[in-house]
C-alpha cells in the first residue's frame, strides 16, 4: 500500500502536466486564434496591449515553443490576466479560493453527519417507514438539481420565513473580519467577535446545508448497505454471542468497518462537491472561484476559467491522493502487509 | 465434479436470442417495481418529445398571457417574465435535454468503448496511450472541464455537447477495458486465438457481444447525469441560450426573480424526475445482471 | 444426579424465505448436558448442527422462528427478552467459532476485542485492567508474548494462534459452559490437534461444561463424554461415547465411523453415498432413507421416533445393533 501511495505521488506530476497540456490546447483552439483566449474582445485594436500579450505568451512562435512559454509561465503561477477585473487570474483566484474552501468544508462536514448519521439509522432500522424515509431523502439529495434547490429553499428559508440572511458571506457593508485563516467563520471566532461570528455562521448555513445534503446522498447510500453487510458478517454474530447490544454491534463493529469503504468514496464525493459548489456558489453569490469561473463563462473569460480550471484540478488531484494516504491509515490490515 | 457434456466450456457461449421479444419481456416482469417506475418515467419524457406538436400546449415561445402570474386554472405552472406559460415550455424542455442526454451518451458510449475495447484487447502502446488519456481526463473535475471546453469551444448546445462527451467518454473506456480484459481469458476467446483468426475479428466476434452489461447499465444511471449537468451549463449560460425553453436556462431565468418560484419550480421538477428515473431503472437493471451472473 | 446445565428438548426451528416459505431447519432436537461434561454434536454439513446453538442464543437472523425448549441452569431460553439473554451471551456461555479470521472484526485489535467482551458484562473494570486480563488470558491460551500479541490485528496472527485468541475471548468472563462450534475445521491438521488438546485441558482445569460440534466422529472420541448424531434437522442417535463406537446402532452413525480415517486402514476412506437433503427438498419418512442400505418400505413413510435402545437413543426402524439388546 506504502508502495501504491507513492506511485500515486510520483504520477501527480505526470497528471498535472496532462492537465497543463489540456489545457493548452483548449487555449489554442478558442476562436481558431489563441491571441482571443489572452485579449478580451474589445481591446483588440489596441496594438499595444496585443503586442505585449503575444511577446509574454510567445504567439508568434511556432506551436511546441508556446507550449514551453505556456507551462513556464503556469510555473510562475502566471494563469493570464482576467478580462473581467483586468487582474492576474492568479490573484484573483487567491483572494476568493477562502471563501470557496470554507463553503466546502462545511459542506463536507454536514455531508458527512447527515450520510452517516441517515445510513446509522436507516440501517438500524432497516426496513422500517424511517429507513424508507431516510433512503428517499438521500436520493433527492443526490438527484436535485443543486441550482434548482438552492433557488427553491433560498426562498423558502430566506423570503418566505426569514429564517436565514439572504445571499453572500456576509451582509452588505458589514466588514470582514481581519484575515488568518481567509474562512470568515474561523477569523471571527478568532478575532473574538461573537456577532460577527454569528453574521457569517448563518450566511453559510444555507448554502453549505444545499450542497451538504447534494453530497450526503451518495455517504448515505453507501453507509447503509456497509452497515447491512457489516452486520450480517461473522464478526457481527461474535459480537453478539459476545453479549454486544444490537446498538454497540452497529457501531462498534459494523461502523468501524464501513469507514474503509466510506473513505474511498470521499475522493469521488469530492468531485461532486466541486461541481455542487461551482452551481451553489452561482445561487448564491458566493464570492469563491465557483462564482468566479460562471461569471468567467458567462462573459467569456478564457483566462479565468483555464486558472479555475487548472487549480481545481490540483485540488481534486490533491483531495484523491489524501483519500488513499487515509484509506492506507484506517486499513489495519494494509499498514503491515505492504 | 461430473458435468453433463452439455455443460463443458465451450457451451458457456451465449446462445443466440431467437425471440428477444419475449426475453426482453421476461426481464421486464423481473425488474423491481422502483425501476418499472423509472421505465415509466423515462417512457413518457420519450413520447413527450417525440408528440409534442399534438399536445394542446400554448407557444412556448409566445407571450399568451400577462407577466408573472402565480400558478391558475389556466396556466397550471404560471407564467414567466415575458408572459409565456411555464408549463408549456416545460414540457418543451424535454425536446432539447431528452435528445441531447441521449446522443451524448450514445457519443460517449461509443467512443469510450471503443478506445476501451482496443486498449484492452491489444494492450501494449494502445493501452498505454489510450489510459493515460483517460487518467488525465478524470483528473479535471467534471463541470470544469465541460465548463472549459464548452467555453473555448463557444457557448451553444452542440459544443456544450461535446464538452460532455469528452467528460464522460473516459467512464466507457475503463469499463469496456476491464470487461474486454476478462472475456479475453476465456476459453472459447482462447481458442479462435489459436485457430488462428484475426484479431480485429476475434475482438468483435468473440469478445464484445459478452461485454456490454455494465456498459448498459453504467449509461442508463448516466442518463439522468447527462440532463443534469446539461441543464448546469445552460443554467450557467454555456448551453442553450435564452429564448429556447431548456430546463436549464429556464431556471436561471427564474433565479433571476426567485421571488416568482414557479418560473423554475417546474423545469427543476422535470429534471429531478429524469434523474430518479434514470437511477431507478439503472439499479434495477444492476440487480437484474447481479442476480443472473450470482 | 445432577441438574443439568443445558437441557433441550424439542427444539424446532424454521426459516422464512424471500417468498415467504418456511423449511423447517431443526424439527425437534433434545440435547442434554450435565455440569462440567463435554457433548460431541456430530453430523454431515447442513445437519442443523448450528442453528441448534445459535437457536437457543437467540443469535439466528430474524427470519428464525424459534419453538421447544432450552433450559441453561433451570433458565428457560427460548423466548428470554433481548436484554436478559445478552447477559448470559458471553458471560454464562461462551462461543468459539468455526473460522478465527471471520469471526474476528477485523479492523479492531485482539486486545480491544477482549476487552470490549469484558467491559460488556462488567463496566466497573477498567479499560487498563481489561488488558491486564486480555494478557492472563493470551497467557492461558498459551500465546507467546501476549503483552505483545494484545496489541495486534487478527490478520497478524496465524490460523492457530487466532483460534487461541478467540478461546481466549470466549473464556473471557469464566462462563459455565463452552459452545465451540466446528473449532479446527479452518486450520491445518498438525494444529487442529493442539487446538483440540488445548480446548480439552481448560475445559478440565476449569470445569466447564463443553458442547463440541464436529463432522467428525474422530475429532470427539478421545473427548466427548456423550454425542449426539445429527441428521436431517434431529437427532438420530445419541448416549454415552463408548456405546456409540462399539454398540453403534443407527446406520447413518456406522457411515460416519466407517468414514473416520484411521492409520491402519488401507484402501481408500469410504464416504456415505449421496448427499445430505436440503432443508426445503425433505424426503417423507426417515429422511436418511434415500442413502441408506437398510431401508425398507415403512422408512419411506414413517419417521422413527428417538426411541430408548441400550445405553442411549436411536431413531431408526432398522437400527445395526440386534433388537434383542432394547428393552422393550
Ligand atoms: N439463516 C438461514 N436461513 C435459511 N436457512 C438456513 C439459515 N441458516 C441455516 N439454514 C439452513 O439450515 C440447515 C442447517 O444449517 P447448519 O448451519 O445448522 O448446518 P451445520 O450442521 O452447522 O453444517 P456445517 O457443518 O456446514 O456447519 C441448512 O440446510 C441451512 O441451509
Ligand atoms: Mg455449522
Amino acid at each position: 500500500m506504502l508502495a501504491y501511495i507513492a506511485r500515486r505521488l510520483i504520477a501527480i506530476p505526470f497528471l498535472l502536466l496532462g492537465v497543463a497540456s489540456v489545457s493548452f490546447l483548449l487555449s489554442q483552439m478558442t476562436k481558431g486564434d489563441p491571441l482571443a483566449a489572452l485579449v478580451p474582445e474589445r481591446m483588440m485594436d489596441n496594438p499595444e496591449i496585443v503586442a505585449a500579450v503575444k511577446a509574454q505568451w510567445g504567439l508568434d512562435q511556432p506551436l511546441p515553443v508556446r507550449y514551453g512559454i505556456y507551462i513556464s509561465n503556469l510555473l510562475q503561477g502566471d494563469l493570464g490576466t482576467s478580462f473581467a477585473t483586468r487582474r492576474p487570474v492568479a490573484v484573483d483566484i487567491a483572494e476568493r479560493l477562502p471563501a470557496t474552501l470554507e463553503l466546502v468544508f462545511a459542506a463536507m462536514i454536514i455531508g458527512t453527519i447527515m450520510g452517516v448519521g441517515l445510513g446509522l439509522l436507516s440501517a438500524r432500522f432497516r426496513g422500517s417507514v424511517f429507513d424508507g424515509l431516510a433512503r428517499i431523502f438521500a436520493l433527492i439529495g443526490s438527484s436535485l438539481p443543486i441550482f434548482w434547490s438552492g433557488l427553491i429553499l433560498l426562498y423558502l428559508l430566506s423570503v418566505r420565513v426569514a429564517l436565514v440572511p439572504g445571499t453572500g458571506r456576509l451582509p452588505p457593508r458589514v466588514e470582514p473580519p481581519p484575515d488568518v485563516t481567509g474562512f470568515y467563520t474561523v477569523d471571527a471566532l478568532l478575532a473574538g467577535d461573537l456577532d460577527l461570528f454569528a453574521q457569517a455562521l448563518a450566511h453559510l448555513a444555507l448554502p453549505a446545508l444545499v450542497l451538504g445534503w447534494a453530497v450526503s446522498g451518495v455517504i448515505t447510500r453507501l453507509v447503509r448497505s456497509s452497515l447491512i453487510e457489516g452486520l450480517s458478517q461473522d464478526y457481527a454474530r461474535t459480537a453478539r454471542a459476545k453479549g454486544a447490544p444490537e446498538r454497540v454491534v452497529l457501531i462498534n463493529h459494523a461502523l468501524r468497518n464501513a469507514l474503509i469503504p466510506l473513505l474511498t468514496i470521499l475522493g469521488f464525493t469530492f468531485a461532486y462537491l466541486i461541481t455542487g459548489a461551482v452551481l451553489t456558489e452561482a445561487i448564491f453569490a458566493w464570492p469563491g472561484i465557483g462564482s468566479y469561473a460562471v461569471r468567467g463563462a458567462a462573459s467569456l473569460d478564457y483566462p479565468a476559467i483555464g486558472g479555475v480550471t487548472i487549480v481545481g484540478s490540483i485540488a481534486f488531484l490533491l483531495a484523491n491522493l489524501l483519500t488513499d494516504i487515509a484509506y492506507a491509515w484506517a486499513n489495519p490490515r494494509i499498514k503491515v502487509g505492504g | 465434479m461430473t458435468a453433463a457434456p452439455d455443460a463443458a466450456p465451450g457451451a458457456v457461449l451465449p446462445a443466440p436470442r431467437r425471440r428477444p421479444l419475449v426475453g426482453l419481456a421476461r426481464a421486464w416482469r423481473r425488474l423491481p417495481p422502483t425501476a418499472k417506475v423509472g421505465a415509466a418515467i423515462l417512457l413518457f419524457w420519450v413520447v413527450v418529445v417525440l408528440t409534442i406538436q399534438l399536445w394542446p400546449l400554448a407557444d412556448p415561445l409566445k407571450m399568451v398571457g400577462r407577466r408573472l402570474q402565480e400558478p391558475s386554472a389556466e396556466f397550471w405552472l404560471g407564467t414567466d417574465a415575458l408572459g409565456r406559460d411555464v408549463f408549456a415550455r416545460t414540457l418543451h424542455g424535454a425536446v432539447w435535454s431528452i435528445p441531447i442526454a441521449f446522443v451524448v451518451v450514445a457519443c460517449a458510449v461509443a467512443i469510450g468503448s471503443a478506445l476501451g475495447a482496443v486498449a484492452g484487447f491489444f494492450g501494449g502502446w494502445w493501452d498505454s496511450i489510450i489510459m493515460r488519456l483517460v487518467d488525465v481526463t478524470v483528473s479535471f473535475p467534471p463541470i470544469l472541464l465541460a465548463m472549459a471546453v464548452a467555453a473555448m469551444l463557444g457557448p451553444g448546445l452542440l459544443n456544450a455537447s461535446i464538452a460532455m462527451i469528452i467528460v464522460w467518454w473516459p467512464i466507457y473506456a475503463r469499463l469496456m477495458r476491464a470487461q474486454v480484459l476478462e472475456v479475453r481469458e476465456r476459453e472459447h476467446v482462447e481458442a479462435a486465438v489459436a485457430g488462428g483468426a484475426p484479431s480485429g475479428r476475434i475482438l468483435v466476434v468473440h469478445v464484445l457481444p459478452l461485454c456490454w452489461t455494465p456498459t448498459l447499465i453504467n449509461a442508463t444511471m448516466d442518463f439522468g447525469q447527462v440532463v443534469l449537468l446539461a441543464a448546469s451549463l445552460s443554467f450557467i449560460g454555456l448551453g442553450a441560450t435564452p429564448p429556447s425553453p431548456e430546463w436549464g436556462s429556464m431556471i436561471s431565468e427564474g433565479a433571476t426573480r426567485f421571488y416568482n418560484w414557479w418560473i423554475a419550480f417546474g423545469p427543476g421538477m422535470a429534471i429531478l424526475s429524469v434523474v430518479l428515473a434514470s437511477s431507478f431503472l439503472g439499479d434495477g437493471l444492476r440487480d437484474l445482471f447481479d442476480r443472473r451472473s450470482a | 444426579m445432577s441438574a443439568p446445565l443445558l437441557d433441550i428438548a424439542d427444539l424446532r426451528v424454521s426459516f422464512r424465505n424471500d417468498r415467504g416459505e418456511e423449511a423447517e431447519a431443526l424439527r425437534g432436537v433434545d440435547l442434554t448436558l450435565e455440569p462440567g461434561k463435554v457433548l460431541g454434536v456430530v453430523g454431515e454439513s447442513g445437519s442443523g448442527k448450528s442453528v441448534a446453538m445459535m437457536a437457543f442464543l437467540q443469535l439466528l437472523p430474524p427470519t428464525a422462528r424459534i419453538s421447544g425448549s432450552a433450559r441453561f441452569k433451570g433458565e428457560q431460553l427460548v423466548g428470554m427478552s433481548p436484554s436478559k439473554i445478552r447477559r448470559i451471551r458471553g458471560k454464562a456461555v461462551g462461543c468459539i467459532f468455526q473460522d478465527p479470521l471471520s469471526a474476528f472484526n477485523p479492523v479492531i485489535t485482539l486486545g480491544d476485542q477482549i476487552i470490549e467482551a469484558i467491559r460488556l458484562h462488567d463496566r466497573s473494570i477498567t479499560r487498563r485492567a481489561a488488558l491486564k486480563e486480555a494478557e492472563r488470558l493470551f497467557e492461558l491460551v498459551a500465546i507467546p508474548q501476549p503483552a505483545r500479541r494484545v496489541r495486534q490485528h487478527p490478520h497478524e496472527f496465524s490460523g492457530g494462534m487466532r483460534q487461541r485468541a478467540m478461546i481466549a475471548m470466549a473464556l473471557a468472563n469464566s462462563p459455565d459452559l463452552l459452545i465451540a462450534d466446528e473449532p479446527t475445521t479452518a486450520l491445518d491438521v498438525t494444529v487442529q490437534a493442539q487446538i483440540l488438546d488445548l480446548l480439552g485441558d481448560l475445559r478440565k482445569e476449569l470445569g466447564i461444561g463443553l458442547i463440541l460440534i464436529t463432522h467428525d466422529l474422530g475429532v470427539v472420541a478421545g473427548m466427548a463424554d456423550d454425542i449426539a448424531v445429527m441428521y436431517g434437522g434431529r437427532v438420530v442417535e445419541t448416549g454415552p461415547t463408548d456405546p456409540i463406537f462399539y454398540e453403534t446402532a443407527h446406520p447413518y452413525t456406522a457411515g460416519l465411523i466407517d468414514a473416520v480415517p484411521t492409520l491402519d486402514a488401507d484402501g481408500p476412506l469410504r464416504q456415505i453415498e449421496g448427499t445430505p437433503p436440503s432443508i426445503f427438498s425433505r424426503p417423507p419418512g426417515c429422511s436418511f432413507h434415500p442413502r441408506c442400505g437398510r431401508a425398507q418400505a415403512i422408512c419411506m413413510t414413517e419417521d422413527p421416533p428417538l426411541r430408548r435402545l441400550g445405553a442411549g437413543r436411536c431413531a431408526c426402524h432398522f437400527p445395526v445393533r440386534t433388537p434383542q439388546e432394547a428393552p422393550a
